[in-house]
């Protein structure tokens, strides 16, 4: 198989984080291309806000129904043994801890854990949905982004300086360059992409890192 | 058993300007449709609305937003409908934002009696701000109060003539938590069956709680816009690709 790049290797590191029969929740976007690289043996519950346990890839338009749909409004399925709630037992299952972990995207995220993805004061403001809920009530919450903006700044800081989703909640963070433990010392560099060097990191890295003696290769 | 069936406009004799009401749907999607259509010929206006996004400008409470008839929302989400976000920006439309278990819980709070829940949803961000915080084993909680309609207009499968209603898979979205938290409530249904053809199990909400069903007069399972476009999008890709393999 050809050396994986990109978002394809932010999906393929975080689908690494699951264990057979995890219940799990992927957000729009890269997060839900984790399911195309998740390891052999390992079949996950994927959760929808909109109250599916056990979501299935998109159906073709030959075999959509009407009711059933994914977070985002779009057609859906579901797999055997797969159930339906309503909304408010969604987040039972979310806010309850009942819920494995999430794979999240992000505008920033900073050392201490806090994550910011849901607002740009006076520009962006889609609202945040159950993004807050997830950081509140699950207990892995993973972080798939881009290394930096498309200006080059760093999306990993010391702190975030927008209106944050979720306070000291996040576990680990994955880009295209390298994937992080948070710690409560700070952020530990666990892992580097082929091509990039532990150097490239924190030059690109506006975040403080704690450099290990070992770092390992990103897959 | 009484019957709850009633007509369109019997429905809309019910839905008054300055109303605070409740939109069951899913960005637009699983929304009493028939009836919102109907609210924009009747020239309902200055709605206060609940609903979980703002639709789309042309699916569920977004076709409202987009006539200028609601002047508040208190939503989760509002990124597939721009008009709302622009009414926002210009000081026409006030929206209230609320982590979205949030707003589902404080739904159920106002259906069910409840003076508020505690969550840890949005400790130590800007959703805690002017809200009571309390500190339970050591834990740190939000105090959110309920939500509480005039009026909840949601969309239901299939109902029996008494009100009972059944939703078929992920349709039942909001709109079975927000048929407890309205003082009236109206269903539109595809489909209306005699008592007892629907089995104890098959009922999500009971009869006692709906006041009036409305059963769709036009298509009863239509695809929405936003399929539509999409599904139109998908096979004229499809079309393409067919006549460039026939080059």
């Amino acid at each position: 198989m050809a050396e994986l790049t990109g978002r394809a290797l932010i999906a393929s590191r975080c689908a690494k984080f699951f264990k057979n029969g995890d219940f799990v929740n992927l957000g729009i976007g890269v997060p839900l291309m984790c399911v195309n690289y998740l390891p052999e043996g390992v079949e996950l519950w994927l959760e929808a806000e909109i109250g599916t346990v056990g979501s299935g890839p998109s159906p073709s338009w030959d075999d959509v129904d009407i009711d059933c749909i994914d977070a985002g409004g779009q057609p859906a399925s579901i797999i055997p043994g797969g159930s339906v709630y309503d909304n408010e037992t969604s987040f039972m299952f979310i806010r309850g801890g009942h819920i494995d972990a999430a794979v999240l995207g992000t505008l920033q995220v900073d050392q201490e854990g806090s994550i910011a993805n849901w607002t740009i004061p006076g520009k962006l403001v889609p609202g945040m949905g159950g993004a807050m809920d997830l950081c509140a009530g699950v207990k892995k919450i993973i972080v798939a982004t881009d290394h930096c903006e498309k200006n080059g700044q760093s999306k990993i800081l010391k702190k975030c300086t927008l209106p944050l989703t979720g306070y000291q909640c996040v576990t680990d963070i994955v880009t295209e360059r390298c994937y992080f433990e948070v710690t409560p010392e700070g952020l530990v560099l666990r892992e580097v992409a082929p091509g990039y060097t532990v150097e490239d990191i924190l030059a690109c890295t506006e975040a403080d890192v704690i450099v290990p003696d070992k770092v390992g290769v990103m897959q | 058993m009484l019957s709850k069936v009633v007509s369109k406009e019997e429905a809309l004799s019910k839905i008054h300007d300055g109303q605070t009401i409740m939109f069951g749907d899913w960005h637009g999607e699983f929304a009493a449709d028939e009836i919102i259509d109907g609210m924009l010929e009747k020239g309902v206006k200055d709605i206060h609305a609940i609903a979980v996004s703002a639709g789309m400008p042309d699916q569920g409470v977004g076709k409202l937003i987009r006539e200028k008839r609601v002047k508040t929302l208190v939503t989760t989400h509002i990124a597939l409908n721009p008009l709302a976000r622009d009414q926002m920006f210009a000081g026409e439309l006030d929206i209230e934002f609320c982590p979205q278990g949030t707003w589902s819980e404080r739904i159920r709070c106002g259906g069910a009696g409840l003076g508020g829940c505690l969550t840890p949803t949005g400790v130590g961000t800007e959703v805690e701000n002017g809200k009571q915080k309390l500190t339970i084993n050591g834990k740190e909680y939000l105090l959110e109060m309920p939500l509480h309609a005039d009026v909840s207009l949601i969309k239901a499968t299939k109902a029996d003539t008494a009100g009972n209603l059944y939703f078929h898979l992920n349709s039942r979205a909001t709109n079975s938590t927000m048929a407890f938290a309205g003082d009236f409530v109206i269903a539109e249904v595809e489909e209306v069956v005699e008592v007892g053809e629907l089995g104890p199990e098959e009922i999500h909400v009971p009869a006692p709680i709906v006041d009036m069903v409305y059963v769709r007069t036009g298509e009863k399972r239509p695809l929405c816009p936003m399929w539509q476009r999409a599904k139109a999008k998908a096979e004229a890709k499809a079309r393409e690709k067919a006549e460039g393999g026939n080059k």
